[in-house]
Order: C-alpha cells, then sequence, then structure tokens
C-alpha cells in the first residue's frame, strides 16, 4: 500500500476573466452567436487550452505530493490559487489539466456550514448537513451528543438556526464539521472567525485530527495558527508554488514575498480593481529624520510613515489606522490618525481632497529586524474603506539602540530605553 | 460502503483528471449517496411548509381549488364534455397526475442554481439534487391522492384492479419530469433565460394535456399521433383510466413512454457533460 496520501501532476486550471459578451451567458447571446460559433467554442472547450488575455490560469503546472498522516500548510496571497487547489482537490471541480491521485476518503471545510438552512431547527440540520458532508446517518446517530456538546448549543438544539446568533451558527457547524472523521481533511479559513475561546478549540481539534494520523491540508491567512499546526508549508503565488519548506522558512519567505524592498508603495488604478470609491490610496512611505524614502531605518533616531490617500467624497469620522507586524505575523502596535481627541476634533468630518496622513514613530521604540505595515480606513461601526495588512515592508537597523553595546540579538519586537536606576544597598 | 471499520483498512483511491467527452453515469456512486438524496428530499418538503399557517394543508388546497375553478369555467360555464364523468372528477383525476409533474419539473429546473452554495463548496454526485427535488413533489402527491379518494367515494366511484396501473404511470410521470428538469437545471446554470421560461412552458404545457378536455377533442388519425408526442398525453389518459375507467390508453401511450426514454437518456448525457463545470460557471 502506498504511503501517499496525495499526488497531483503538473495540475493547472484556466478561468475566464472578463470580456463576459463573448460568452452566450443568455439564450439570446446564444442565439445571436449562431450555432456554428457555438459548436466552435464547445469543441475548444474540449481542448482546454487558451491563451487569450481572457482567460487566466488560477493554477499552473503544481505538482506536489502529501504524505499518509502529513499536516501541510498552504499559504499564499489572495489570488494566489490556494482556494482552486482544494477546490480541485475537494473534486469540486476539474483541473483544466494535469493529473493527480488521492488516497482516501476526502473532507472539506471549506467555509463551514455549507448547505445549512436557516429554516430548519440545529437538530435537522446536523443530519443535513452531516449528509451534505458525506456522512452516514448512523454514523451522525452515533456522534450526534458529542457534536451536540462540542458546539455548546445545549438546550437551543431544537430552535430553527436562523434564531441563533452568529457565534452559536459557527460553533454548531464547526462542530458537525469537525467530527466527519475523513482520512484527508481539507481545511480553508475556518479559523477566520469566532472568538478567541472558540479558535483555540478549533485548533485543539485539527490537532487531535493530525495526532491520529490523519492527512490535513491547511489553509489560512493566519500565521501563528500555521506555525502552530503545521511542520511544513508550500506557498503559492500566482498559480505556481514558488517554495515548498519548513514552515517558518515558509512563512518567512511568504511574509516577505513580492513587497517592495525601496520604503514606498504606490497603488494603481487597476491594483484598486477600478473601483470607484470614496478613498483611493495613493502612496505609502517610510521616511527617515532627514525626510528621505528609505528601506532601513535607524531605531535609535526614529523615523515616520506616511501615508497618502484622496477622498472623492466628503467621509465624515473617517480614520486611517496604522498596524505594525513583525513577519512572522505578530502585531506590535495598532494607531490611528485621530487617536489625539484634539486632531479627532479637527477632522471629524473631511471634505475630498488630497490627504497626508503621517505618523511619528519616536527613537529607541523598535527592535532590528524586519517589519509589515498594514493600513486601515475606516469609520468606526460604519464602513470599511481600505484595508491591506501588508502593504510595505522595510527594515530597522538597531546600531545605536539601547544595549548594543552587546553585540547579542534580543528578544522581542520592541527595544525601548527603559529608566533604570541601581541602587548599592548598604551593608 | 464507508463505515468506520472499512476506513482504516482499504480506502478508495480518487483520480483528478480534466473532464472530457461522454462521460458514463456512475450509479453506484449515486447509490452510495442515496442518504443524502433522502436529506435533500427531506429538506425541501420540511422547508416548503415552514412558516405556512396552513402547513401541509396547501397541499390539499390547491388541487381542491384548482378543479373547482376548472369546474366552474370549463365544466358549467363552457359546458366540456367530460367522458362522461362528473366534470370535477374528471379534471382532478388529470390535476393530480399533472401537479406532480410540473411541480417536480418546475423545482428540479431551478434546483442547481438554487444549491449552488453546495455547488462550489462540496463535491457528491450532482443528479442528486434534481432528484430530490423531483422526488420532494411526491409527497404533496400522496396528500392530495387521498383526497381525490375522498372525492372519489362522494361521487360514488370506486376504483378496480386496474389502480395497480397507477405504479407505472406516476413512475412515467415522475421520470418526464426528471428527463425534462435534467436539461432545463444544466441549461439554467448557465443560461439563466430558463427559469423565467419555466412558468411560460409549463402552462402551454398543460393545455397541451388532457386536463380541461377529453382526449377526443383531438382527431383521431396523424394529429392524434402527434399528441401523444406530449408524454403527459399518456400520463394524464392512464391515470384517469385507472381510476374512474372510461377512454384507456392506446398507441399514445407507447410513444409517449418511447419520448420519455429518449428525453431522459439524452437528458442525463447532457447533465454529466455539463457537471463539471457546474461549480465554475453557477
Amino acid at each position: 500500500m502506498s504511503e501517499l496520501a496525495i499526488r497531483v501532476e503538473n495540475i493547472s486550471k484556466q478561468y475566464r476573466i472578463g470580456l463576459a459578451q463573448e460568452r452566450p451567458d443568455t439564450l439570446r447571446d446564444l442565439l445571436t452567436m449562431g450555432f456554428r460559433g457555438f459548436k466552435h467554442k464547445l469543441s475548444r472547450k474540449g481542448s482546454g487550452r487558451y491563451d487569450d488575455p481572457a482567460h487566466i490560469w488560477a493554477l499552473k503546472d503544481v505538482s506536489f505530493e502529501v504524505e499518509r498522516g502529513q499536516v501541510l500548510g498552504i499559504i499564499g496571497r489572495n489570488g494566489a490559487g490556494k482556494s482552486t487547489l482544494l477546490k480541485i482537490l475537494s473534486r469540486v471541480t476539474d483541473p483544466t489539466e494535469g493529473y493527480g491521485e488521492i488516497h482516501g476518503r476526502v473532507g472539506s471545510l471549506l467555509e463551514v456550514g455549507t448547505g445549512f438552512h436557516p429554516e430548519l431547527s440545529g437538530r435537522e440540520n446536523i443530519y443535513l448537513n452531516g449528509a451534505i458532508l458525506g456522512m452516514r446517518r448512523e454514523e451522525i446517530n452515533r456522534k450526534f451528543d458529542e457534536i451536540v456538546e462540542f458546539s455548546e448549543v445545549g438546550k437551543f438544539i431544537d430552535t430553527p438556526v436562523k434564531r441563533f446568533s452568529s457565534g452559536m451558527y459557527l460553533r454548531l457547524a464547526f462542530a458537525v464539521a469537525a467530527h466527519l472523521e475523513p482520512e484527508i481533511l481539507v481545511v480553508d479559513e475556518v479559523l477566520a472567525v469566532g472568538d478567541a475561546e472558540f479558535q483555540r478549540k478549533c485548533l485543539g481539534k485539527m490537532n487531535d485530527v493530525a495526532q491520529e494520523g490523519r492527512t490535513v491540508l491547511f489553509v489560512s491567512h493566519n500565521m501563528s495558527a500555521i506555525l502552530r499546526l503545521t511542520q511544513e508549508a508550500i506557498v503559492l503565488d500566482q498559480g505556481k508554488i514558488v517554495l515548498r519548506a519548513p514552515t517558518p522558512e515558509a512563512v518567512d519567505h511568504y511574509l516577505n514575498m513580492g513587497l517592495t524592498k525601496q520604503g514606498e508603495r504606490f497603488w494603481s488604478e487597476e491594483e484598486l480593481g477600478g473601483k470607484s470609491d470614496d478613498f483611493k490610496p495613493a502612496a505609502l512611505r517610510v521616511l527617515n529624520t532627514d525626510g528621505k524614502v528609505v528601506d532601513t531605518v535607524n531605531a535609535a533616531e526614529g523615523f515616520s510613515v506616511e501615508f497618502e490617500y484622496q477622498l472623492t467624497e466628503a467621509i465624515s469620522g473617517l480614520r486611517v489606522g496604522l498596524y505594525m507586524m513583525t513577519t512572522r505575523g505578530e502585531y506590535v502596535f495598532t494607531t490611528f490618525d485621530t487617536d489625539d481627541p484634539e486632531l479627532y476634533q479637527e477632522y471629524s468630518l473631511r471634505p475630498a481632497g488630497d490627504y497626508i496622513s503621517k505618523c511619528h514613530i519616536p527613537p529607541n521604540l523598535m527592535n532590528e529586524g524586519r517589519f509589515i505595515l498594514g493600513l486601515n480606513a475606516s469609520v468606526y461601526r460604519i464602513r470599511r474603506y481600505f484595508q491591506e495588512d501588508k502593504a510595505l515592508t522595510f527594515t530597522v537597523d538597531a546600531t545605536g539602540a539601547p544595549g548594543t553595546h552587546w553585540p547579542e540579538q534580543r528578544l522581542g519586537p520592541v527595544r525601548p530605553q527603559f529608566d533604570w536606576n541601581i541602587k548599592h544597598k548598604e551593608k | 460502503m464507508e463505515n468506520s471499520q472499512e476506513q482504516g483498512k482499504q480506502s478508495p483511491t480518487i483520480y483528478l483528471r480534466p473532464s472530457k467527452g461522454w462521460l458514463s453515469i456512475d450509479f453506484k456512486e449515486l447509490w452510495r449517496y442515496r442518504e443524502l438524496i433522502f436529506f435533500l428530499t427531506w429538506r425541501d418538503i420540511k422547508v416548503r411548509y415552514k412558516q405556512a399557517v396552513l402547513g401541509i394543508a396547501w397541499a390539499v388546497l390547491q388541487p381542491l381549488l384548482t378543479t373547482l375553478i376548472f369546474t366552474v369555467i370549463f365544466g358549467i360555464l363552457l359546458k366540456t364534455p367530460s367522458q362522461d364523468l362528473p366534470y370535477p372528477l374528471f379534471s382532478m383525476s388529470a390535476l393530480l397526475p399533472w401537479q406532480l409533474f410540473s411541480t417536480a419539473l418546475q423545482r428540479s429546473s431551478v434546483s442547481l442554481v438554487g444549491n449552488a452554495n453546495l455547488l462550489t463548496k462540496i463535491y457528491f454526485p450532482r443528479l442528486a439534487i434534481p432528484l430530490s427535488s423531483v422526488f420532494a413533489a411526491l409527497v404533496d402527491f400522496a396528500v392530495s391522492f387521498v383526497v381525490l379518494l375522498l372525492v372519489m367515494a362522494y361521487y360514488q366511484y370506486w376504483p378496480g384492479w386496474n389502480i395497480l396501473w397507477l405504479i407505472p404511470i406516476v413512475l412515467l410521470a415522475l421520470l418526464t419530469a426528471l428527463a425534462v428538469g435534467l436539461w432545463l437545471s444544466a441549461l439554467n446554470v448557465q443560461y439563466r433565460d430558463i427559469q423565467h421560461m419555466v412558468p411560460f412552458l409549463i402552462q402551454v404545457w398543460m393545455y397541451a394535456s388532457p386536463i380541461v378536455y377529453p382526449i377526443e377533442t383531438i382527431p383521431e388519425g396523424i394529429w392524434r399521433s402527434l399528441y401523444g408526442l406530449n408524454p403527459m398525453v399518456g400520463v394524464i389518459q392512464g391515470f384517469r383510466w385507472a381510476l374512474l375507467g372510461g377512454t384507456p390508453p392506446d398507441i399514445t401511450m407507447l410513444i409517449s413512454i418511447l419520448v420519455v426514454v429518449v428525453l431522459l437518456i439524452s437528458g442525463l448525457y447532457y447533465f454529466r457533460r455539463m457537471e463539471k463545470t457546474f461549480a465554475d460557471v453557477v
């Protein structure tokens, strides 16, 4: 018996984008295109190869193997092809090209709660969802109590799930999926939701699954979860595998990937997807004390970060936020441009126009290393205009920072200058 | 079988390949997923009458009210001949198989699009979805069939052994709905025109079936044979005859069966052909 759980060879998947008029989306289009044109299309579909710009390869020549019992992480930016890969592995869609084999029953958690019906009760949904996920009735009967207990919905089990809070709904959905016991578990982003307690529970459950020797493919944007749960990871970019390495290395590679190294970042129209939004990001820069755009700043001198953006409409209550993260994905801090009550008053309404929000990072705050800047523009509890978690990376050099007379690495993302006092107690 | 003891021993190997050509239908797999079909059917029924005060009573009211309307308009006002049967009985005995068919057809043709969230997330034989929509229509039928028997009793009509013919006849109605439903549901994934077309199609189809008028209205010979191309002609004719007697099904029944077989086989193949693209297109 083969020790491999999954083997795929040169799997590719192509999707159409744009140019919707060309495809007969309605019968009228089909008729106007004429039967001959349509037939031609059908026969071309069979060959599965288009190289015109109307088609993109969501995945291109992806090959890898997963051994039985391995927990493999899959990371990549949005649109890198992660979800497409999981869809192919769980047989939701077929590859355009390539070949693969999977040994064992695949259970996929591509968004939990698929097939839940709001009108049905929790109990009814457990059976329905279980059947959809491929469980037999006898199997569900056996695990029913366990599922209810795990979900903590208890006495609400006979209430229609439309009356559930979103937390209860989610817990119940995850509980069903978590009791599926497939040989190969495919997980996508279930951990992005729910409170901390619930997330811990999910991670625990996935750990159990892995320890039982079953194969897990885990896709997430949560780097700490990836680091905790997987030993090895694949990095996908633009439909290709760019790296397969032990997880810490893969995570570092991913977080540094494709980010400009010049300390400056611009947003083009295409990147914004041509959305005619009220808020348009223009540029993000890291500046040293001389006001020069740099990739490396000195921790002892301090530096600033400026974000340039345009408002095409006046927005009231807008706040522009800056996140600092380590390359491991841990947050160092979050700050908003209107944290100061005076600025908050002054900019309660921002008329249309171009703006720069500039944040001064004081000297002797950051430790050395590479950091990631994330951005957010929102009106509290009303609307999020813009969010980019990994907008720019830059390096902090610790020359002259507190304690650098010892040339050792210091733990922690920050390295502030604190007031110390030493007293020599008299005998 | 995929119970837990078996999981450890032998696991099936699944092959991933581009879909090409006409795929054969995996009836074995469909059978393995029978519980899913059952639960989807059960969901359809359950959800349909949730938050309706009258609930399943609607399955009784619908044929009764329609029979009443038909009786007033076609029976009393237009004095349509009814094969010497009381007009309410004449029309209701046709309405039942008709409503079974039209409900099944209507639900199955929108079923794939209505379950798009399942199609794009989870693998299972796609046939389970239109199949369960067709089965769900049977429950309404069973309820209204009891009502029909009561109406028959009121008019002092008692069914004979011919009632056993209802089993193949109902099956034929379901297969007709499934055959057309397979075509329309798969087409509807790409062309949403279908779901706007279906109510119209059903209406035209109803008047092309001997529900409000007897089959004798259609001249015998070539016209009657052409009329028989509509499989519901055979179904309705047979249903009425099996319960109430009257004109027995003739050659038209054979034509009906033939048409259904052709539609069903082509529908299955078209469905299988398109199945692999549902998740990308829907």
